[in-house]
């Protein structure tokens, strides 16, 4: 608890960025706490780099958007471009270290530049569909801005109904989860 | 008779644009005529699938001039009908705007901005004020509630039928693209639990009786024959509206008091600025904080207090200066000093606005 | 003030007698309106919608529920009203100008919805409340202040044929007819049916008048009479061109 928490998603449309903040903004509401989440959207994003804003505090938030995150996760060569904007000397960049030839778009003033393996873990452990759920699990790791608890409860909520019929799914979605948080923790 | 939409009340975490389905649901709207364009698209969404569960009826209409009329056409009925649009679909509903004007239909708009000119962007402005406060070949008869926050846009779309019905001038609520794409937290509320009584609605047309012989006939006009016709039915309206001016306007505003700086935004760019007057004070500077709710009528003669006790005034809008312009009007005469920070068309954050201060202050 | 004794009931008799110029056809045609809705005993239930132009001259012509719009815009006005009470009877009453121009967007896709409405459109070939100046409905040749030397196709297109095209894009349940100011009787019939056919809830109806404008044609009683009968019917059609029913009726 205590400070606003920002934090800035960038991907290629498919890759579900979006989605994660939503989750993640849904699961720090059912906390009680003040959560805002805005994505980029309309022309923008058609053939472009699908960006979500994602502010989580115990106080209302301000702007909806911002300059400088304190978290920003880069999911593909163009959004490490796109988000170096949002990157400052408090910044943690998290990317997946399995995009090739971004050594030099790398931000070089960020707190922390963390490079994971989501990609590989995603496809070679668990399943590519579940790819942005290893990313939630970083980003809460990361950030701590929701419990693990609560971020399963919202994806429960979300997808309960494609559990029920198959609940193999939970349980990957589950250990995705848990992945993405290892994979940050053992980085950081 | 259909379930109340929201029974008391409850927390919910959605985006602007179904905040405003839920609060017109919650108004008891009666029909939305509508036509698509972003990024207010998503209260045509919700609310054509509430629609039938909640008794309630919609119209798709073949643009913003058919949207506008037939909203028209949907208060002349005696219904809480409303319409939502944006940017060029905003430019068209002038046309319609000023009819309601000219005839004081109690017409509900909300405008979700966009950037302009032209097609510009979907995503986000503050372009949009000049045109919805003084729109249309007219005197801006009108009231426009601008939102900050989704409590805003839920509890001003409701305020925006009963002041439409209750004054019946057109009435705006101005959002803009990123309250209309953005999720954050509110309360939703029926209002009679609130102790919001809605103001009744009655038919202009298609009343019971034979005109003529049981009741006169409604005969409705917006064409006058003579110049002096006209100047007598604008005095009338002139003065009304001059009566209701200081009922409807709201503000809100810290800090003033002791102030040399006093920061002027409205919307979505306020709570930039409200953040940024907050981390200001901390760190020792004297600013205050200023935010007309309605921008037409504008509050103005708190306005004219605030700029009477500072010494600077620092506008900051996400348009090239289509509120300061109205402040300026407002304020004429007094001598504190102008500054601004205008971004057309581009979102604010808290720390532009604190890193200009600094700037001016030094 | 001298009222003809066929004065219909609905009419308003303050508002007599009426201001539209000497031979203008809007009179008999509001007075074919008049004597439907006289004879449907529907008063109480009309909401009539006037455009801008001459047609809003007739804001104060009934004893009915009246809205005069914007040009071009009284049938997306008479469509709201419709949807939101479907109980009234709703007439938008327009010109060529205000049907077939400014708002021929508004009278396309009122059709291809079916709105359950009734549109009379009066058809004098140009704009008379501006003085005079070519319309969709002027014709091949046809001198006026925008076309001083006869509006020529090839540059401007021929005359809109209205009901036509409504009857083309209108769904089953529509009525579409040509009347004229030179058959009253007539055109009282066709109005009279399509309101009964918003009544039946069938759909769309749509009725255009042809009509005269003396004072912008600057013709004398002989030649407008010889005008409407007589050079606009080469052109436009008189009659029913889609009633409601089976297929094997239309065009009849």
């Amino acid at each position: 608890m205590g400070k606003m928490v920002k934090i800035a998603l960038a991907g290629e449309g498919g890759q579900g960025v979006q989605s994660v903040a939503q989750i993640i903004a849904e699961a720090a509401n059912e906390e009680g706490r003040e959560a805002l989440y805005i994505p980029n959207f309309g022309v923008e994003q058609r053939g472009g780099v699908s960006v979500a804003y994602l502010q989580i505090g115990d106080e209302p938030i301000g702007a909806p958007k911002f300059q400088t995150a304190d978290i920003v996760v880069a999911l593909s060569d163009r959004a490490v471009r796109r988000t170096n904007q949002y990157v400052g000397p408090e910044t943690v960049f998290v990317y997946d270290n399995g995009i090739e030839n971004i050594e030099e778009d790398l931000p070089k003033n960020a707190k922390k530049v963390l490079g994971i393996p989501a990609i590989e873990v995603s496809k070679k452990e668990l399943h590519p569909r579940v790819f942005n759920i290893i990313i939630m699990g970083a980003v809460i790791k990361a950030t701590e801005v929701v419990a693990v608890e609560d971020a399963k409860a919202a994806i429960e909520k979300k997808l309960g109904y494609k559990f029920e019929k198959n609940p193999k799914l939970r349980e990957m979605n589950f250990r995705a989860i848990e992945r993405g948080m290892e994979l940050v923790a053992s980085v950081m | 008779m259909p379930e109340k939409p929201i029974q008391g009340e409850k927390r919910a975490f959605m985006t602007g644009n179904e905040v405003v389905a839920w609060a017109a649901l919650a108004a008891g709207a009666e029909i939305m005529y509508g036509y698509p364009i972003t990024p207010q698209n998503e209260i045509m969404h919700y609310w054509t699938r509430m629609v039938p569960k909640y008794d309630r009826r919609f119209l798709q209409t073949e643009d913003e001039l058919s949207a506008g009329f037939t909203t028209v056409g949907g208060v002349l009925a005696g219904k809480r009908a409303f319409t939502a649009t944006a940017g060029p679909g905003n430019t068209l509903m002038q046309e319609p705007l000023s009819m309601a004007e000219a005839m004081r239909l109690p017409v509900v708009v909300v405008v979700q901005q966009r950037g302009g000119p032209s097609t510009a962007t979907v995503i986000y402005s503050q372009q949009e004020v000049t045109m919805t406060t003084l729109g249309g070949n007219g005197e801006g008869l009108r009231v426009v509630y601008s939102t900050a926050t989704h409590q805003e846009l839920f509890d001003y779309t409701i305020k925006a039928f009963n002041t439409a019905w209750k004054y019946r001038f057109p009435t705006f609520v101005l959002g803009d693209g990123y309250q209309a794409k953005m999720r954050e937290s509110l309360v939703l509320y029926d209002p009679q639990t609130r102790g919001i009584e809605m103001v009744p609605t009655e038919p202009y047309v298609g009343k019971p009786g034979l005109p003529g012989t049981d009741r006169p006939p409604t005969h409705m006009r917006n064409t006058y024959n003579v110049e002096e016709e006209l100047y007598e039915v604008l005095e009338q309206y002139l003065a009304d509206y001059a009566k209701a001016a200081p009922q409807i306007a709201e503000y809100d505003a810290f800090d003033t008091e002791d102030a040399d700086l006093v920061i002027v935004s409205h919307g979505v760019v306020s709570r930039a600025c409200k953040a940024a007057v907050k981390e200001l004070r901390e760190a020792g500077y004297k600013v205050g904080y200023f935010r007309p709710i309605t921008l037409r009528p504008l509050p103005v003669d708190q306005l004219r207090e605030t700029a009477g006790k500072c010494k600077q005034m620092m506008v900051v809008e996400s348009a090239n200066g289509q509120l300061d312009r109205l402040v300026k009007e407002a304020i004429f005469g007094s001598t504190v000093e102008m500054l601004s920070l205008f971004k057309p068309g581009v979102g604010i954050t808290s720390e532009e606005v604190v890193s200009r201060v600094k700037e001016i202050k030094g | 003030m001298s009222v003809q004794p066929a004065m219909p009931k609905c009419w308003r008799i303050e508002s007599k007698p009426h201001k539209f110029c000497p031979g203008c056809g809007h009179g008999l045609v509001l007075k074919a309106l008049g004597q439907a809705i006289d004879e449907l005993g529907i008063q109480d239930k009309i909401v009539f919608g006037c455009d801008i132009g001459c047609s809003l001259l007739s804001w104060d012509f009934f004893n009915c529920d009246t809205i005069q719009t914007h040009h071009g815009r009284t049938t997306p006005v008479v469509t709201g009203i419709k949807r939101a009470n479907p109980d009234v009877i709703a007439v938008a009453y327009m010109g060529d100008g205000g049907g077939y121009a400014i708002g021929s967007q508004h009278l396309v896709n009122a059709s291809a919805r079916n709105e359950r409405i009734t549109a009379i459109l009066v058809n004098n070939t140009q704009y008379g409340m501006t003085g005079g100046q070519m319309a969709p409905t002027t014709m091949p040749g046809q001198k006026t202040e925008t076309s001083p030397y006869g509006r020529d196709p090839e540059k401007t297109g021929y005359p809109t044929q209205g009901p036509e095209m409504v009857a083309a894009i209108t769904p089953e349940g529509a009525y579409v007819a040509r009347g004229t100011v030179a058959n009253v009787k007539q055109l009282k019939g066709f109005i009279k049916k399509a309101l009964e056919n918003q009544i039946a809830g069938n759909g769309f109806s749509f009725v255009e008048a042809l009509s005269t404008c003396p004072t912008n044609w600057r013709t004398n009683a002989e030649e407008t009479w010889n005008f409407v009968e007589k050079e606009m019917t080469k052109y436009f059609k008189v009659g029913e061109i889609k009633v409601p029913g089976p297929r094997e009726k239309e065009g009849q």
